[in-house]
């Protein structure tokens, strides 16, 4: 019997939960961008000259670069001048709040809307929190018991300020300012993210998390993430975001650096729920992200894991630079194309050390009419002696109107090393509902299984305290996905 | 409990049940037999409620009501079950959680509490104590790199979590040995009461050496061509198919 009949074909549009504004006033740039933006933005952090003349140099090389049309991904030309490169809730004259005590009520409320409560009296226990409101950080929850254990965890322009020796020392040295397009456009007019640095041989003692929340209209959101893990120390770290439901399409260009030094392991992962638009394809977030990591130490490890429900094109490969001998690189991933959402993601592994071994699960889940590829790189450089990597690529198709697509690219320099590679397709059959409904689970509920079960090699890799949430959202992203 | 009449259905466009009359009342125990092809399995998916069928014709009341008009969900939630001929593999969803949300399912619809899982597992290792199953089994994917006889198995361990009203078992038997079949046959059994009814769809009699039917139907091309005891199967086995097939055609 045909999979595709009519019970897995009919699609409504789903509930974005988190689609709600703020209405609050902030200081806000007109739309367009020139070096005077460049340096309002700097001017406002109160940066250091080399910072701006960092910015800067970024900008000038903007200039001359295209976007990349590489993805499979379709959407209209993007106007650059019609984006505001910087928004902060608040008076323009206004003093940035000192501590949360200070912050405004309406920001603490829209973030205990979002489930993330800032307030000492509410926050989240074993979990510190850095709130990313549209350009700026409103504050950061856990600081006093982060600072006795020397970890260092505030906004990025906070950090500019009180540790401009860190900054300086590793900014750019992951993710270069010339890196690609939108990585050298977010170089140029970064405005705020988290910073993080931890101390050698310290296991950072809470989960640290940072919420990206854009609230304003017809703004990019540029925020830029460093993540130092001195030798020895470990630290697990999530991102959330969320935006307003709009009907116009709105940028998000991110950078995210991670530096893991000699025995040190970073565990990064995202849940990324911003807009996805509806399903004709009207507004949502452009989300090009450049993430990566370095394990420059041996034995060092990074691991990716995300969840990627959100946004209307997804433009994402965190990758991992494998320098130090017998490091390690992991990446797990769960991306949904539902409605008329496009996902291109991946993840890179570049070899370089000697017995580097990586891991890639990548699980794509298509319905609607969601386009959702896979774009991969292994790269076993020529000291890469005894490297390894496995990737298994799966796709889950639900219903007949989407697709999914697996780009592999391996490039290997070293004999010794070897790349194992496994893909599968598979698609919710209308028999797997049938069976399901009769023995008494609904449809819904019965997609909800399949897709869970499909996702749970890379769920049980989130944070404990995320992983159900992960579920909850999957479950909710795929609402209306059945008839 | 199930009153079938003149029910006439196919599929994209082909007749397969040409006008099914059928009643079966509470404590009965029904057989139908008939050759491959001749609509058994569409029978039991029309009565478990598979979208891909259209009933063309005639009408299905289950316990006074409309059984059409239900849901396929419903339809078990209600005591109408179906054990597959052929099980469907479900990858990544495990067995254990799966069966739990089957039968918490029902339960809501009964206004039950759902069992947690402590409560479940009692249940479940009752259960599947009586159909002799493994239960290194419950911990993986549903159906996932199942034997044809431990599909079966897992079959009837369903109906016997769910205890439902009116079972239909579409060729059980196939594929298992005969010390499985005992072991089938008896769960079958045991579950039978006199406030319920069991239809049991097979294509040989050797099933009903162990389970034994109140009444004996002989489907054949969409339509019962003779009903009768329980020696009717044994007439069946002896003579074969073309005897009643043979005689129909010369009496039409
Ligand atoms: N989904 C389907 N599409 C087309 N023909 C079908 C479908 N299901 C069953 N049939 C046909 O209907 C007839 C009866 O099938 P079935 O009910 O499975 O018979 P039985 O169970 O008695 O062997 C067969 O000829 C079969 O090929
Ligand atoms: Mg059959």
């Amino acid at each position: 019997m045909s999979a595709d009949t009519e019970t897995i074909d009919r699609f409504v549009a789903q509930e974005y939960k988190w689609g709600f504004y703020t209405d609050i006033e902030a200081d806000t740039l007109p739309p367009g961008l020139d070096e005077d933006v460049v340096r309002h933005i700097s001017a406002k952090k109160n940066e250091p000259e080399w910072l701006l003349e960092w910015r800067l140099k970024a900008f000038r090389l903007w200039q001359t670069m295209e976007e990349p049309h590489w993805p499979q991904v379709k959407y209209d030309p993007i106007d650059y001048q019609a984006v505001s490169y910087y928004s902060a809730p608040g008076a323009k004259d206004k003093d940035r709040p000192k501590s949360l005590d200070e912050v405004d009520p309406k920001l603490l409320e829209t973030y205990e809307k979002l489930g993330v409560p800032l307030h000492e009296r509410a926050r989240l226990a074993g979990v510190a929190v850095d709130a990313v409101f549209d350009s700026v950080s409103v504050g950061t929850t856990h600081k006093e018991e982060l600072a006795k254990h020397g970890v260092i965890f505030c906004s990025f322009s906070e950090a500019v300020q009180e540790h401009p020796e860190l900054i300086k020392k590793y900014l750019g040295t992951v993710v270069p300012y010339t890196d690609n397009f939108f990585a050298t456009l977010n170089s140029a007019v970064f405005s705020d993210g988290s910073f993080v640095y931890i101390p050698k041989g310290v296991r950072c003692p809470l989960e640290l998390s940072t919420y990206f929340r854009i609230n304003a209209a017809e703004t990019g959101q540029f925020e830029r993430t460093l993540i130092i893990a001195d030798e020895g120390s470990h630290v697990s770290y999530l991102e959330g975001c969320t935006a307003p439901m709009r009907d116009e399409n709105q940028l998000h260009a991110a950078v995210v650096e991670l530096v893991a030094l000699g025995d040190a392991e970073i565990k990064y992962s995202t849940v990324q729920n911003w807009y996805p638009g509806d399903e004709d394809g009207n507004g949502g977030i452009y989300n090009f992200v450049t993430k990566r990591g370095i394990c420059k130490g041996a034995r060092s490890k990074i691991c990716w894991t995300q969840v990627e429900t959100g946004s209307a094109i997804t433009w994402k490969y965190p990758s991992v630079i494998l320098r130090g001998d017998d490091s390690v690189g992991e990446f797990y991933s769960v991306a949904l194309a539902n409605l008329a959402q496009q996902a291109d993601t991946g993840t890179k592994m570049i070899h370089l050390g000697k017995n580097t071994r990586s891991t890639v699960i990548s699980k794509g889940i298509s319905a609607g009419k969601g386009q959702n590829s896979y774009r991969g790189l292994v790269q076993m450089g020529k000291n890469a002696t005894n490297a390894r990597n496995y990737t298994q690529c799966d796709s889950l198709l639900i219903g007949s109107r989407c697709g999914a697509h697996t780009f592999p690219y391996i490039e290997v320099k070293n004999p010794s090393a070897q790349v194992e590679h496994e893909a599968t397709t598979s698609k919710i059959g209308e028999d797997q509902i049938f069976y399901c409904n009769a023995r008494g689970i609904e449809t819904q509920d019965a997609v909800n299984m399949i897709v869970n079960g499909f996702c749970k090699e890379v769920f049980r890799e989130l944070p404990m305290e995320f992983a159900m949430e992960a579920q909850a959202l999957m479950d909710v992203s795929l609402e209306g996905s059945v008839g | 409990m199930l009153e079938i009449k003149n029910l006439k259905a196919g599929v994209e466009g082909r007749d397969i049940l040409k006008g099914i009359d059928l009643t079966i009342n509470a404590g009965e125990v029904h057989a139908i037999m008939g050759p491959n092809g001749s609509g058994k399995s569409t029978l039991a998916q029309v009565l478990a409620g598979r979208e891909a069928f259209n009933v063309a014709e005639g009408s299905v009341m289950y316990k006074g009501q409309d059984l059409l008009e239900l849901a396929p969900e419903v339809r078990v939630r209600e005591g109408l079950f179906l054990a597959f001929q052929y099980p469907v593999e479900i990858p990544g969803v495990n067995t254990t959680y799966f069966l739990r949300a089957a039968v918490n399912a029902v339960r809501e619809h009964h206004g039950e509490a759902a069992l947690n899982a402590v409560d479940f597992l009692k249940l479940m290792r009752e259960k599947i104590e009586l159909l002799q199953l493994d239960e290194a089994l419950l911990k993986r994917s549903v159906n996932e790199g199942f034997s044809g006889g431990e599909k079966k198995r897992a079959e009837i361990l369903q109906m016997a979590l769910l205890d439902p009203t009116m079972a239909v078992l579409d060729e059980t038997d196939s594929g298992l040995d005969i010390d499985a079949l005992k072991v089938v046959a008896n769960g079958v059994n045991q579950l039978k009461r006199a406030d319920n009814a069991q239809l049991i769809i097979t294509h040989y009699q050797r099933l009903l050496d162990y389970i034994v039917p109140d009444f004996v139907h002989v489907l054949y091309d969409g339509r019962i061509v003779k009903s009768g005891g329980k020696e009717l199967a044994h007439e069946l086995e002896e003579k074969g198919y073309d005897w009643i097939t043979n005689g129909e055609l010369q009496t039409a």
